[in-house]
């Protein structure tokens, strides 16, 4: 289905630079997502990683490379490059709220047999909601939504913007976990503001800071490096790394059999 | 003409990072960080033509020259200088619009309002009050002071199309008042003639055109001044800044609403300074002076010129005004009689032809007449592409 | 009363007029950030196409109406779907550019029209049961009014049907709420900006043909003049709001004939004051996206 057994990187970004009100949001941006596992994309408030995203899909003008598995996409429109394999969960959900929630999942199927098995076995909620306006929905079922509708289709590659944003911490963890359970057939770039699931969940960080790269590496080895977080996040890891982690992690691994099935 | 004096000098923003390998639309922004030497050699140079052109203006009464194909006549005739004097005023209105869509950001449909209270409310006065002209002009200034705070305070509180919305609709009221002709007061249809009775008699008659003349072109320089002294002012700055990135204004403790309430208010102040002179120069009052039509033929001057810029705004003005002209006299003349239906019918029509043309140079040369005359001019260097991507950026920012 | 109940009929056909100008203008700017100064346009050309099959078909039979209402619509639709396809959509994403172009296409549609039908209004024919009136409540109302009424109506409930039951209709709703999200699915927004187009150019054209009964003539200006109070009915509904321009259309007319008939002709003027009003209080519109 993916491309998990390919060598290279499944998205390649090379000099990438967009604008915004005619302020330059991302400069000369390169990274690459390798094919399996979770890429996180870090930065403190307002460095562009939205911006990012977004340039990638065109959603906001960029000049520079965007190479999708090998193919060369800047020059596409939007949904083309959707439509090539991509699935988007943006930030702050952007739900149609008044649209129901059938309809928003309706909306987002691309596939000519979207896996709508799958989204209802991970968010049996959403099923008994679907009638319902999604805009009347909790934070954390709207985020359901929003994940939903990226994972409806198979794709190459997930983008997904600060999931966890504003949610209570046992929704954050569900979130966690179903990204946990994607991550096994589709490489995600994820960006996040809360460190505990980024030790829990990615593999790699891209590090970002007035719309540069300032850092690539591995998330851990990144995140063990109290002075350079401290430094390009504005943030200490301490709590994270020594209580939190083992926790998650378990509770990882749980959920990973749990689930597994459904997958 | 000279190029030094556009709307962009007054916009760059500060750039700390030097960005080599910088996108077009990065070098836009920084358009004004052009060496100072080159730029005051540029404004001198720019000062002198400026000088020599209105000397020459100045001097056109007295001179017999011919343009055949653009003015009736020489130019000492009364033909000619009424087609003149109405040229001048219309690139002066063309600058105040260009004050609200090229400094303010704003997409004002409704700027024919300003025009026709100037229009019609010197008129009145005039027809109905024993006073001379000068206490007149200040009566009716006072009038469009209050009118343009009391709608300019309502329509700015929503931005982008719904302004131009809102704008029009106040205009619309305007122009229904007009053509209701209350208590006999606008004439309706027929329009108003001007009371010549309280007028100094240099200003009245066909004889005395050239000193309507000579009053339109101090009209329109005065109106150059002080577009490009706003500009340059502080409030100028930050109605550019509002323009390119209100929330950043807003985070900077500013004011972006009252910035534009000023704006629009002078706007419309020497909107209808203009509107005064025009009652004069025509003797008289027409609906059309306060119809949307008005303010439609203002945007196309300005676009057709180039948005952003001062210089475009004059060019986007003389050059409809007299176009509009040609093409209605062309539109009854017997070479087109003699034409088949399917070319006559839409090329008597000067209207279909300004439309299309306007049409044209909106899908295919952004930044109108001055852009894309900079872009000839100037191959190796980039100001035309500058001045193109600028237009644009302003137009997206009024959105 | 029977005068109270004139003046509403009177304003519900209006209201009819408006909301039929409006619906498409409504649509087309929540979906697509463009004010469309050329609707007026496809409403004069949907009225002058209706008035020509009325004059060489028989103006008075039931069939011609019918037959020029197909016609009016068909021209709307056409020139509005070429509007978008060949003009808006070289633009895309340039929304004031957009507006310009609508504007330059609205002067130079009038004045071939003028060249074409000459700046005279011509007076219209229809059946001849539309110059009679209707009893109700002891007020004699002129029945073309109840034609407007019923084609509003109908136009309404088929454009909720379409929105609500159909793809098309999904994405146009979805889009009108966040258009680049829309894209960001996957999907071809702008078969659905054409479509918006033709539907609103349709419904443009039908209330042309409409409109030239309600008024008696046609004329190349009967669109503009129509077209300034659709623009204030969308404010006032909300932007983008179906629901809010059916409802704004009939309260503007009401209250237009109202004030106009009690007030010494001053219905136009209580409508800008009524958008005075809104805006002050609320200015995303009765219906609209508070953002
Ligand atoms: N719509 C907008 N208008 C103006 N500036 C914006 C807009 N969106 C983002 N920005 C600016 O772009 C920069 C990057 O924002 P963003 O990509 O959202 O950052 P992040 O996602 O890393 O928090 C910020 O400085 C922000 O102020
Ligand atoms: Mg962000």
């Amino acid at each position: 289905m993916t491309a998990t057994a390919q060598a290279g990187p499944i998205l390649r970004i090379e000099g990438l630079n967009a604008h915004i009100a005619g302020q330059q949001v991302v400069e000369d941006v390169s990274f690459t997502v390798p094919a399996t596992g979770i890429t996180a994309l870090l930065g403190r408030n307002g460095v562009g990683k939205t911006s990012t995203i977004k340039a990638i899909i065109g959603l906001i003008d960029r000049s520079g490379l965007v190479e999708l598995d090998g193919v060369r996409v800047e020059k596409e429109p939007t949904y083309k490059i959707i439509r090539s394999g991509v699935g988007y969960v943006p930030e702050d959900r952007e739900v149609f709220s008044k649209l129901t929630v059938a309809e928003n999942l309706r909306l987002a199927e691309r596939d000519a047999a979207p896996r709508r098995q799958l989204v209802e076995e991970l968010f049996p909620d959403l099923l008994a909601r679907s009638g319902q306006m999604a805009g009347t929905l909790s934070g954390g079922q709207q985020q359901m939504v929003s994940l939903a509708r990226a994972l409806l289709n198979t794709n190459k590659i997930l983008l997904v913007d600060e999931p966890t944003k504003g949610l209570a911490p046992k929704i954050v963890a569900e979130v966690a976990e179903t990204l946990a359970e994607a991550a096994k057939t589709v490489p995600i770039l994820l960006v996040e503001q809360n460190l505990q699931v980024v030790r829990q969940l990615a593999a790699g960080a891209v590090v970002l800071s007035g719309g540069k790269v300032v850092h690539t590496g591995n998330a851990l080895e990144f995140l063990d490096d109290d002075g350079l977080t401290q430094r390009l996040l504005g943030v200490s890891t301490e709590a994270v790394s020594h209580e939190a982690s083992p926790h998650a992690e378990a509770r990882h691994a749980a959920a990973s059999q749990e689930k597994g099935a459904a997958l | 003409m000279t190029t030094e004096t556009d709307a962009t000098d007054t916009q760059e923003t500060p750039d700390k990072t030097p960005d080599p390998a910088g996108s077009p639309r990065r070098r836009a922004v920084n358009d004004g960080g052009r060496p100072p030497l080159h730029l005051t050699r540029g404004r001198m140079v720019g000062a002198a033509a400026g000088i020599a052109g209105i000397v020459l203006l100045i001097l056109l009464p007295l001179l017999n020259l011919s343009l055949p194909g653009v003015l009736p006549g020489p130019t000492y005739t009364p033909g000619s200088l009424q087609l003149l004097a109405m040229c001048m005023l219309m690139a002066a209105a063309a600058l105040t619009y260009h004050l609200l869509l090229g400094v303010a950001g704003l997409l004002s449909f409704g700027h024919a309002l300003y025009f026709g209270a100037g229009v019609y409310g010197l008129g009145i006065i005039l027809q109905n009050l024993d006073i001379p002209l000068l206490p007149a002009m200040g009566l009716t200034l006072l009038v469009v002071i209050v009118l343009a705070h009391v709608v300019g305070s309502i329509s700015l509180r929503v931005s982008g199309i719904p302004f131009a919305m809102v704008t029009l609709a106040f205009a619309q009221a305007g122009s229904v008042v007009v053509g209701r002709n209350p208590e006999g007061a606008t004439g309706g249809d027929e329009g108003l003639t001007l009371r010549t009775d309280n007028l100094p008699d240099f200003l009245v008659g066909v004889v005395n055109t050239r000193n309507l003349y000579w009053l339109a072109l101090a009209v329109l320089v005065a109106v150059f001044i002080i577009v490009t002294w706003v500009q340059s002012s502080r409030a100028g700055h930050v109605a550019a800044a509002v323009r390119e990135n209100e929330l950043r204004v807003r985070v900077l403790g500013l004011q972006p609403y009252l910035v534009k309430l000023l704006i629009f208010v002078v706007s419309a102040v020497l909107v209808s300074i203009i509107g005064m002179v025009f009652l004069l120069l025509q003797s008289g009052a027409v609906p059309r002076a306060v119809s949307a039509d008005l303010t439609i033929t203002l945007l196309v001057m300005v676009v057709l010129g180039g948005v952003g810029s001062r210089w475009g705004a004059v060019i986007g003005g003389v050059f409809y005004t007299i176009l509009d002209q040609r093409l209605t006299a062309l539109a009854n003349s017997d070479a087109i009689d003699a034409l088949p239906d399917v070319l006559r019918v839409p090329l008597s029509e000067p209207l279909f032809i300004l439309g299309t043309l306007f049409i044209l140079v909106v899908l295919f040369l952004p930044g109108g007449l001055t852009g894309t005359a900079q872009r000839l001019a100037q191959r190796r260097s980039r100001r035309g592409a500058d001045r193109v991507q600028k237009s644009r950026e302003i137009l997206e920012e009024a959105a | 009363m029977s005068t109270v109940v004139l003046l509403l009929f009177t304003g519900l056909g209006l209201g009819a007029l408006y909301f039929l100008v409006a619906a498409g203008l409504s649509l087309i700017y929540g979906l697509m950030g463009v004010l469309n100064f050329a609707h007026g346009a496809f409403l004069t050309l949907g009225a002058f196409t209706g008035w020509e099959i009325a004059r060489r078909t028989g103006a008075d039979s039931w069939w011609t109406f019918l037959l020029s209402l197909l016609v009016g619509a068909v021209a709307g639709a056409v020139f509005a779907a070429f509007t978008e396809f060949v003009l808006i959509r070289r633009l895309y994403r340039r929304h004031i550019e957009q507006v310009l172009i609508t504007v330059g296409l609205s002067l130079a549609a009038v004045a071939l029209f003028d060249g074409i039908w000459g700046t005279d209004a011509v007076f219209i024919q229809g059946p001849a049961w539309f110059k009679e009136t209707t009893e109700i409540l002891g007020a004699r109302i002129p029945n073309d009014r109840f034609i407007c009424i019923i084609a509003a109506v109908l136009v309404l409930l088929a454009l909720v049907f379409f929105l609500k039951n159909t793809r098309y209709g999904m994405i146009i709703r979805a889009g009108v709420e966040n258009r680049s999200m829309v894209t960001a699915l996957g999907i071809d927004v702008r078969k659905a900006f054409t479509l918006v187009f033709t539907i609103g150019g349709a419904a443009a054209g039908l209330g042309g043909v409409l409109a030239s009964h309600y008024f008696g003539y046609v004329s190349p200006l009967l669109g503009g003049s129509l077209l300034i109070f659709a623009f204030i009915v969308t404010v006032i509904g909300g932007l983008g709001s179906l629901t809010g321009a059916a409802i704004a259309a009939v309260a503007v007319a009401v209250l237009q004939q109202f004030a106009n008939f009690y007030l010494g002709g001053t219905g136009d003027f209580v409508v800008v004051l009524a958008l005075a009003l809104v805006l002050l209080f609320r200015p995303s519109g009765l219906l609209g996206r508070t953002s």
